[in-house]
């Protein structure tokens, strides 16, 4: 009885290991997804928000761990942070990263991203993926993608293009921002960046 | 005439110095960026950068962009690249990387000859990999401080130990050789207006990411800067704090 239980146990453990998609096997996936979505539809060539912000929210943000991301941006002051404003946080952090690299995505048409070889340790939880975009007349830009393992899935928290993480560069911005008026000037100051982008791209 | 613009620079030349004096003498103030020690010095230059660049830098290099067709650029960008593959490989040798040094020799061995003086980037296709070294990164493996941030007139960003090294580049710059000035002077311009041209596309994006533009470029010119001294794999700063 005790064997077959174990067997059992062992069957589903093994399962759900093979169930986990690879970090570099799902990054390029979405990438190749995504990129061929991009390259096909006119629509988002030719810059439509809403068809972009669509395909963004479908393909792309299920892979990332936006409360993490927003604790690594907010630093020390993420700590003081009520459960309250660290969700306000991660929803407008999450808004102005969409907002800002979303637009990136139509210019997209030569370019050519190539997966840098990818080892990874058993039993490791947290990696780096790295790959390169290659544009012609142009130098080879280095991006990069942090990835951790949580509740049995890869989800990205960290990008970093050229050697800049994303996120991490907002860390003195917001740490200024908390300085002035507390966790709420914080947000408050984000949600008003979020609206002016709103605002321009409206024009558009 | 000649005399005339020796005054001129002189006068320039005071000018900044009295403005870094006087921001250097209020460094620290509340709230300090230890990194940043100069920042009211280097948030005034940053404006006055600005400024240049929207009238001045980026109208030529939009022009640049709009009116070179793209094999022009290429081979423009590679021009410079190749003439920069010397020191890059001299940095290598300085910084205790004899293949990676090998490399970048090889690389303006094949792209001078096979590549048409450089015109043509085919020791990339060969994967003799493009490195970026100058002498502010052997400084750096060489163990010296980075000294603080500051932003230099039309330079743009760079920090104290880079500005000291800025030197070290300029004199070791195969550009300098070109015979007459005139040329020497052109080429500058091209490739100063084909470095500005390459940062086009991420000028929205700094725009629209940025809630303080001149931190936003701070912080991102010290990433991308310990990047390069690392070679593309610095360690992770690991200061986490999700408590989940």
């Amino acid at each position: 009885m005790m064997k077959k239980l174990l067997a059992l146990a062992a069957a589903l453990f093994a399962g759900s290991v093979f169930a986990q998609q690879a970090p570099d096997q799902m990054v390029q996936k979405v990438t190749e997804e995504v990129l061929e979505i991009v390259r096909s539809d006119r629509d988002i060539q030719s810059g439509n928000t809403t068809k972009i912000l669509a395909l963004v929210d479908e393909k792309v943000l299920p892979n990332f761990n936006f409360t993490r991301m927003t604790s690594l941006a907010v630093g020390r002051d993420w700590r003081q942070a009520s459960p309250e404003q660290r969700q306000h946080l991660a929803e407008q952090f999450k808004t102005l990263l969409v907002r800002t690299y979303a637009n990136a995505l139509t210019g997209y048409r030569d370019q050519k991203v190539v997966y840098k070889p990818f080892k990874m340790k058993p039993g490791e939880t947290d990696v780096l993926v790295r790959t390169e975009v290659q544009q012609p007349g142009n130098k080879p830009v280095q991006l990069d993608y942090s990835l951790e393992l949580k509740d049995n899935a890869w989800k990205v928290y960290d990008v970093t293009v050229a050697g800049i993480s994303l996120v991490t560069n907002y860390r003195e911005q917001f740490a200024q921002e908390v300085r002035k008026g507390g966790i709420d000037g914080l947000i408050a100051s984000i949600a008003a960046k979020n609206r002016s982008l709103e605002q321009n791209q409206g024009k558009k | 005439m000649k005399h005339m613009r020796n005054d001129l620079r002189r006068a320039l030349l005071a000018a900044l110095l009295l403005a870094a004096g006087g921001a250097l003498a209020q460094e620290n103030d509340a709230g300090g960026n230890p990194r940043d020690p100069y920042e009211g010095f280097n948030r005034a230059m940053f404006a006055v950068n600005e400024a240049v660049d929207k009238y001045a830098a980026k109208p030529v290099a939009q022009a640049y962009d709009h009116v070179t067709p793209l094999p022009v650029k290429a081979a423009v960008g590679n021009f410079f690249g190749n003439v920069g593959d010397l020191w890059v490989g001299v940095n290598n040798a300085l910084q205790g990387k004899p293949a990676d040094a090998g490399n970048d020799f090889a690389r303006l061995l094949i792209n001078s000859t096979v590549g048409i003086f450089g015109l043509f980037d085919v020791a990339s296709e060969l994967e003799f990999e493009h490195h970026d070294e100058d002498f502010g990164q052997t400084l750096a493996v060489w163990g010296v401080g980075d000294g603080g941030y500051v932003v230099l007139p039309l330079l743009g960003p760079r920090t104290m130990r880079d500005t000291a090294a800025l030197g070290v580049d300029y004199l070791a710059d195969p550009m300098r050789q070109v015979d007459p000035v005139a040329v020497r002077n052109g080429a500058g311009v091209v490739r100063f207006v084909d470095i500005r041209a390459s940062l086009l596309p991420s000028d929205t994006v700094v725009d629209q990411a940025a809630l303080d533009k001149y931190a936003y470029i701070r912080d991102a010119y010290l990433q991308r800067r310990r990047n390069q001294i690392y070679d593309g794999r610095p360690p992770r700063l690991d200061d986490d704090f999700a408590d989940e």
